[in-house]
């Protein structure tokens, strides 16, 4: 009963900030409430029994995720410039939407059912199998890592790919191209010089 | 009617809060209020699937050796704990996406951005990147 | 603010037990919540807290963007590498099991190595992010 009274009053919390992010126009303040959505739907996450997406959520949703909104706006305007001219048509949508959704909710098994669907397929087996056959106690390490391997690294490679991105998008092409020129032979990335000839094309190509 | 409210508490906030999200993707044309306005989307439907994995009287899914206890299903929380660190990712490219947009054409606003993007096509000014490049 | 000493401080006096505690959520993830995801975002932190504190710069002597670069690959490498390994042996790809040939010790050893593998490519991707943001007008004026 208590762990329901909190679940109920932290996503009450939850719509809250939510609704003080649609109404702020200081970027700043936005980026801060965002990192206490995050924080507060980690403790949400606790309360739903989830300890290592709570964890997740905690130290990326709140810690660096917020770190690097707040390393952006060094570079970008600090306030959001009133636009009220798609409000009524967004809200319209908006609305329209979440009513479609809230009829659907009718159809989704009731909060907390243990017999509904979600829970007779492959998770029996899970909870049984890596206790006895695998001697691991975290049940959510042995699907991460061991059942479902192959999502984690299709999920491993996609990080990789994004950080990738991120460089390419903001020192990769400038730094090439320049060391390229500077030392003739190396650059920063250590790509020989034959291929940074190929990749300031790819990568520096300007908009 | 309290039950059935309890019952589905939180499918509807999460309905609410997606709702929130899609609208500031949608109303707001700054483009750092548009990725928050993600996250936020983003976040309800990872509090949609827990919601989904929650067992009434359950505990977290670490085995204590005693046949009697009840645990939460593993398998959303798996799913949506490389979802959480995936969507960091995302939002970090989208982040050097916005600066790259805001050294091109000096604004981060939608519209300015699309008036500037017109500006370009139809005079063809000197770009302002060309300085760094060469 | 490598001028407040408040700052300077506190942040010497983190950083070992930051990087303890990431590397603790790392090797213990079988026994208890964590696991690479968590840990490489917690040791990249550290270093985060290291580079606000005592500047970019020094941020980046500690780990050059080369090396963060080949730690990336290699975290990849390393999971991809797991799987091959125990194609090699005989297995399935990512069958733990084919590692050692019993059920419990393959296991162990495969999660342990999967798992070093995601936590040093978010370790460095993180890292690499918030290098690259930190410095992008810096690196764009040289």
């Amino acid at each position: 009963m208590i762990s329901l009274i909190v679940d109920v009053f932290l996503l009450a919390l939850l719509v809250l900030i939510a609704v003080m992010v649609v109404r702020t126009c200081k970027l700043y303040a936005v980026i801060v409430m965002s990192g206490a959505y995050s924080l507060t739907s980690a403790a949400i996450f606790v309360n739903l029994d989830a300890v290592d997406v709570a964890f997740t959520e905690a130290a990326v949703g709140a810690g660096i995720s917020t770190i690097l909104f707040l390393a952006v706006m060094a570079y970008v305007p600090a306030d959001e410039k009133p636009s009220l001219n798609r409000n009524v048509l967004a809200g319209f949508i908006c609305i329209g939407a979440g009513a479609l959704l809230l009829l659907a909710v009718a159809d989704l098994p009731s909060f907390g059912d243990p017999m509904s669907q979600v829970h007779q397929h492959v998770a029996p087996r899970y909870l049984l199998e890596s206790g006895s056959a695998l001697h691991i106690p975290n049940v959510v390490t042995t699907v991460l890592a061991s059942y479902r391997g192959f999502d984690t690294l299709g999920e491993t490679i996609v990080v990789f790919t994004a950080g990738l991105g991120v460089l390419m998008l903001l020192a990769g092409a400038t730094r090439t191209h320049r060391m390229a020129k500077k030392t003739g032979k190396k650059t920063a990335l250590g790509v020989s010089k034959r291929l940074s000839k190929i990749l300031p094309k790819t990568m520096g190509k300007k908009a | 009617m309290i039950e059935q409210l309890g019952d589905s508490w939180n499918y509807i906030i999460v309905i609410i809060l997606m709702m929130t999200g899609l609208f500031i993707v949608i109303a707001r044309t700054n483009l750092i209020k548009k990725l928050i306005g993600l996250s936020i989307f983003q976040t309800s439907v990872f509090i949609f699937y827990i919601s989904l994995g929650k067992v009434a009287g359950g505990t977290a899914p670490i085995l204590d050796g005693n046949p009697g206890t009840l645990y939460s299903n593993p398998l959303p929380h798996v799913l949506i704990l490389t979802a959480i660190v995936v969507g960091v990712a995302t939002t970090a490219l989208g982040l050097a996406l916005i600066l790259r947009i805001n050294e091109a054409f000096g604004s981060i606003e939608e519209d300015e951005i699309i008036a500037a993007k017109l500006n370009q096509s139809l005079a063809r000014p000197k770009r302002p990147l060309d300085k760094h490049s060469d | 603010m490598k001028q407040n000493p408040v700052f300077r401080v506190v942040a010497k006096i983190l950083f070992a037990p930051i990087i303890m505690f990431g590397l603790y959520v790392q090797f213990h993830g079988d026994y208890s919540p964590g696991g690479g995801f968590q840990a490489g975002v917690i040791i990249a932190a550290a270093f985060i807290l290291h580079a606000i504190v005592f500047g970019l710069e020094s941020g980046r002597q500690i780990v050059s963007a080369r090396v963060n670069l080949w730690m990336m690959v290699f975290g990849v490498l390393l999971y991809g590498g797991v799987g091959v390994v125990s194609m090699a042996k005989g297995g399935l790809f990512l069958d733990y099991t084919a590692l050692t040939g019993s059920v419990a010790t393959g296991q162990h050893i495969g999660i342990l190595l999967v798992e070093l593998g995601v936590g040093l490519t978010v370790t460095s991707v993180m890292l690499a992010v918030f290098h690259a943001f930190a410095g992008f007008v810096e690196d764009r004026a040289k």
